[in-house]
C-alpha cells in the first residue's frame, strides 16, 4: 500500500452560523490513486476538495496533504504543488492561452524560456496544437478547448496531486466523452494522484480507482465501482438507478 | 457670440484661466485616484471597512460645493484662501466616483476567476496587480471619468476663494450682470468637461479592446 497523499481525520467543516457542509469525515487518498467524490449538489464534495487546497479549513479534525496537515503548509506553496480544475476552466479572461497554463511554472520561479518549452509541452498533451492556440485569449475558444487548457493550467507545475471539480460538467455529451476517455488514459499514464468531484455516476465509473459517495454531508459509502452498483446502501442504490437496465 | 470676441480680446489671461482650471482639476483627480482606489480595494477585501469608507464618500458628496469650500477655509494646513483649498475640497468631491468605481469593478469580477487565482497560488499581492486589477480597470476608469467631469465644474467654484480658474470670468459676469462674461468662464469649462469626458471614454474603448472582456 502506498502512502497516503491526502488524509482526512474527523473532518468536519461549517461556515459561520450555517450548518455543517461536512461531518466527520475520514478518508486516505493513496499516491497515485483515481479517487471520485461522488454525490447529490450539496452532498459536501466541493467542500471536501476545498479542503484539502486549503481554500477552506476544516472546522474539526484535520486534513493532511504528503503527511502535513494544511494549515502547517504556506498556503501558497501548497496550492501550487496542487493542480486545480474547475467547471468552465475559471481561465484568466485577460491572460492568453499561453499565459494562463504558463502561470504556475512562473509563480515556482520557472525562468522564462522554460515556461515557454513547458507550456508548449502541456498544450501538445491535452490535444491543443501551441501554435495555433498559444496566443488566444479564452473567449476565442469553445468549451472543449477551454476545458482542455484548464486541465494544462493544472498540470504546468508538475504538481504530485490534481483537484477536479466536475471538470467536464458544462459539455455537451460527445465532447465529454471524448475528453473524459482521453483524460483517463492520460490520468494512468501521468501518474498523478487524483480526486474528482462529479455527480454523474457514468463518469465515475469510467475511471475510478475507488468511489467515495457523499449523502448529506456525511461519507455514505467508500469502495470500488463493482462493490458500489451492488451495494445495499440506500444513497449507492439511488445512484445505481441513474444507469440504463442494461448496464447494471 | 459676443463671449468670443471677449475671449480673443483677452486670450493671454483666458489662456492663463484655463491652464489654472485643468491644472486644478489634474491635481486633485490625481490626488483622488491615490486615495480613492486604495480605500475601494480595502471596501472589497476588509468587509468590516466597506461601511465606513463608502458612508464617508457618500456624505462627502451630499454637502453643497460651496458650502464645503467654506468649512475648508478656517481649518489650519489644508485650509486657507486660495488653490490648495480648491484642490482639497476637488478632491473630496471626487473620492465617491472613484470608490464606487473600485469597489463595483471588484466586485464584478467572476467568483471563479477569483478562487481559480487563489487556488494557482497566487499571493494577494499578485492576485491584485496581475488578475483583479487589470479586470476592475474599465470600471475604475469609468469613475475616474465622472470625478473628472464633477470636478471640472465644481472647480468653477473655487474662484469664490480665490483659487483661479475659468470661475473668475463666471464670479466677475454675476456680479457685474454680464452674459458675455459668464459665457466667457461657463463655455470653456463646458468644452474642458466634454474634451474630457470623450477623451476617457476613448481611453476606456481602446483598454478594453487591448485586454480583452473584463467581466466575463
Amino acid at each position: 500500500m502506498a502512502a497516503a497523499a491526502v488524509e482526512f481525520r474527523g473532518v468536519s467543516f461549517a461556515g459561520p452560523g450555517a450548518p455543517p457542509r461536512l461531518e466527520d469525515l475520514d478518508l486516505s487518498v493513496s499516491s497515485g490513486e483515481l479517487l471520485v467524490l461522488l454525490g447529490r449538489s450539496g452532498s459536501g464534495k466541493t467542500t471536501t476538495l476545498k479542503l484539502i487546497n486549503r481554500l477552506l479549513t476544516p472546522s474539526r479534525g484535520e486534513v493532511l496533504v504528503d503527511g502535513k496537515t494544511t494549515t502547517e503548509w504556506t498556503a501558497t506553496e501548497l496550492r501550487r504543488r496542487i493542480g486545480y480544475v474547475i467547471q468552465e476552466g475559471g481561465l484568466f479572461p485577460h491572460f492568453d492561452v499561453a499565459r494562463n497554463v504558463g502561470l504556475v511554472p512562473s509563480l515556482l520561479g520557472w525562468d522564462a524560456a522554460r515556461v515557454t518549452v513547458r507550456v508548449r509541452e502541456m498544450l501538445e498533451l491535452v490535444g491543443l496544437e501551441p501554435r495555433s492556440f498559444a496566443a488566444r485569449y479564452p473567449d476565442e475558444l469553445s468549451g472543449g478547448e477551454r476545458q482542455r487548457v484548464g486541465v494544462a493550467r493544472a498540470l504546468a507545475g508538475d504538481p504530485p496531486l490534481l483537484l477536479m471539480d466536475e471538470p467536464f460538467g458544462a459539455l455537451d455529451p460527445p465532447t465529454r466523452t471524448e475528453i473524459r476517455t482521453e483524460f483517463a488514459a492520460l490520468a494512468r499514464r501521468l501518474g498523478k494522484t487524483i480526486v474528482f468531484v462529479t455527480h454523474d455516476l457514468h463518469e465515475a465509473l469510467s475511471f475510478a480507482d475507488r468511489i467515495a459517495l457523499l449523502a448529506r454531508s456525511r461519507l455514505a459509502f467508500l469502495g470500488g465501482a463493482q462493490e458500489l452498483l451492488e451495494s445495499s446502501e440506500p444513497e449507492a442504490r439511488a445512484f445505481a438507478r441513474t444507469l440504463p437496465h442494461r448496464l447494471q | 457670440m459676443g463671449f468670443l470676441g471677449f475671449l480673443l480680446a483677452n486670450r493671454t489671461e483666458a489662456m492663463q484661466l484655463a491652464l489654472e482650471h485643468a491644472g486644478m482639476v489634474l491635481l486633485s483627480t490625481g490626488v483622488a485616484v491615490a486615495i480613492g482606489v486604495p480605500l475601494g480595494i480595502l471596501a472589497v477585501r476588509r468587509p468590516a471597512h466597506e461601511w465606513w469608507i463608502l458612508g464617508v464618500a457618500n456624505l462627502l458628496q451630499t454637502i453643497p460645493s460651496l458650502a464645503l469650500f467654506g468649512f475648508l477655509i478656517p481649518l489650519p494646513y489644508i485650509g486657507g484662501i486660495g488653490a490648495r483649498t480648491a484642490i482639497v475640497a476637488l478632491v473630496l468631491y471626487a473620492l465617491l466616483p472613484i470608490i464606487r468605481g473600485t469597489h463595483a469593478g471588484l466586485l464584478a469580477i467572476d467568483p471563479a476567476v477569483r478562487e481559480a487565482a487563489i487556488a494557482m497560488g497566487m499571493d494577494s499581492w499578485q492576485r491584485l496587480r496581475d488578475v483583479e486589477l487589470p479586470l476592475a480597470f474599465g470600471v475604475i476608469l469609468s469613475g475616474i471619468r465622472v470625478a473628472t467631469v464633477i470636478s471640472v465644474g465644481v472647480a468653477t467654484i473655487a474662484a469664490a476663494i480665490g483659487a483661479g480658474g475659468l470661475g473668475v470670468y463666471i464670479f466677475r459676469g454675476v456680479s457685474m450682470v454680464d452674459n458675455r462674461l459668464i459665457l466667457a468662464g461657463a463655455a470653456p469649462a463646458a468644452a474642458m468637461a466634454i474634451a474630457a469626458d470623450v477623451g476617457i471614454g476613448a481611453l476606456s474603448r481602446r483598454f478594453s479592446r487591448t485586454t480583452r472582456r473584463a467581466a466575463t
